[in-house]
């Protein structure tokens, strides 16, 4: 596996408060990841150390092969959108664009008017006038212009109503279609990223709670429903990541590599929004700050 | 050419959506040898999917022997599944049509049938 971001013991503090530790992680290269976990796990502080904006307190970073914005170079290979696509209120659409061509040596300003053109935004628009799904859609556009080979987006969705998000992922799925891009975006709302991503980071915490490939992840995860069995031990080969009883039943999720072979359970397929919860909440059932379910 | 959806509730991965839709269309006949699949461009652009996706559904349906990528060109239909099993299905139905009959007058409803339906449908595939 090619990777094209790496962490090593990776933390950041402010003050006494840790907002990311020890995160240990490979994101591979061409995939679409996803970063999900309730707002504060570290999510944004992540990204903020990914693309050299923040600077680790421990532990380090590798971004394409190098530390994050090393040099102009590197700088041009990495394309980061911040939380809430921002824009600069008083330029034109078609401002931005000059600005992008100015300050990006690989700019793509053909393919930047094609998407600007075929999304209907007025190139003399004043960027503070768009709506907030227009802004997403301009800062999308200039993120893509610059031809990286890393795109990080920090909740690109998360302020769209639900046909403006589906638009901007349309777009950015569209862009992986056409040509070698990675993708790391980050969401606290995941069923927007069931289709889009095929590879998931769970943060919870400040720390990552589970990685690896959509598909893994659905295969080896289970619920298991059966008559109440309290305080059970599991298989060496199955892991608990979450459990809870009522008086009659035991309802389990678990991280298994093989089949589940004991009867007494119900085996039930987890949606990709349910395996997230399930590490959210926890083996103890300790509630973490609640995930959005918007759909 | 056939068109996809997504069930983002189902708890079925993407990917395996696309397959079985595409199974079932061969299955019913919707899909016949030389048919197109669309392509994952088309694909991508109409549901907001990721295309590494479409391409993982596309390629285990080739690994199958069900379709075949013409480079450049698209993916097309190789195979049916539209088989002889086809024929049973009319007699299979009014014989569980019958049997929905006698449960209705047992005094079940709709809900116990159907979890009547998946016990026995998942301890059947277990002996199988």
């Amino acid at each position: 596996m090619t990777a094209v971001l790496v962490t090593r013991g990776l933390g950041k503090r402010y003050r006494r408060r840790w907002a990311l530790r020890d995160c240990t992680l490979q994101i591979p290269a061409g995939r679409v990841t996803g970063l999900v976990g309730p707002n504060g796990a570290g999510k944004s502080t992540l990204l903020g150390l990914a693309t050299g904006l923040l600077a680790p307190t421990s532990g380090d970073v590798e971004v394409c092969g190098a530390p994050p914005a090393r040099d102009a170079a590197h700088l041009a290979r990495v394309g980061f959108v911040a939380q809430d696509t921002p824009a600069y209120a008083g330029l034109t659409v078609a401002e931005h664009l000059r600005l992008g061509a100015r300050l990006n040596p690989g700019w793509d300003d053909e393919g930047a008017r094609r998407r600007l053109d075929r999304l209907g935004l007025d190139p003399g628009q004043r960027a503070g006038k768009l709506s907030g799904g227009q802004r997403a859609q301009l800062a999308l556009t200039l993120g893509l212009a610059k031809r990286p080979e890393l795109l990080i987006l920090d909740e690109p969705v998360a302020s769209l109503d639900p046909l403006a998000r589906r638009e901007f992922l349309q777009v950015l799925m569209e862009a992986v279609a056409e040509r070698e891009l990675s993708v790391v975006l980050s969401s606290h709302v995941v069923s927007d990223l069931e289709r889009v991503c095929d590879h998931l980071v769970v943060l919870v915490d400040s720390r990552v709670q589970v990685a690896g490939d959509v598909d893994d992840l659905r295969a080896t995860h289970h619920r298991l429903t059966g008559p109440r069995r309290p305080g059970l031990t599991l298989p060496s080969d199955q892991r608990l990541v979450h459990e809870s009883h009522t008086d009659r039943q035991s309802t389990l999720v678990v991280r298994a590599e093989g089949p589940i072979l004991d009867p007494a359970w119900v085996v039930g397929n987890l949606s990709l929004e349910d395996l997230v919860l399930a590490y959210m909440s926890g083996p103890a059932e300790r509630r973490a700050a609640p995930l959005e379910a918007v759909r | 050419m056939i068109e996809f959806s997504l069930d983002g509730q189902s708890g079925v991965s993407p990917y395996l959506q696309v397959v079985q839709q595409v199974r079932q269309a061969l299955r019913l006949g919707l899909l016949r040898e030389g048919d197109q699949l669309p392509t994952v461009k088309e694909v991508v652009a109409a549901l907001a999917i990721n295309p590494n996706t479409v391409l993982k559904a596309y390629r285990e349906l080739e690994r199958d022997g069900l379709v075949a990528a013409r480079p450049g060109v698209g993916t097309f239909v190789t195979r049916t599944l539209a088989d002889a099993s086809l024929a049973a299905h009319e007699p299979l139905r009014r014989e569980l049509e019958r049997w929905l009959a006698k449960a209705r007058r047992a005094g079940l409803d709709d809900e116990s049938i159907r979890a009547l339906f998946a016990t026995a449908f998942r301890s059947g595939r277990e002996v199988a």
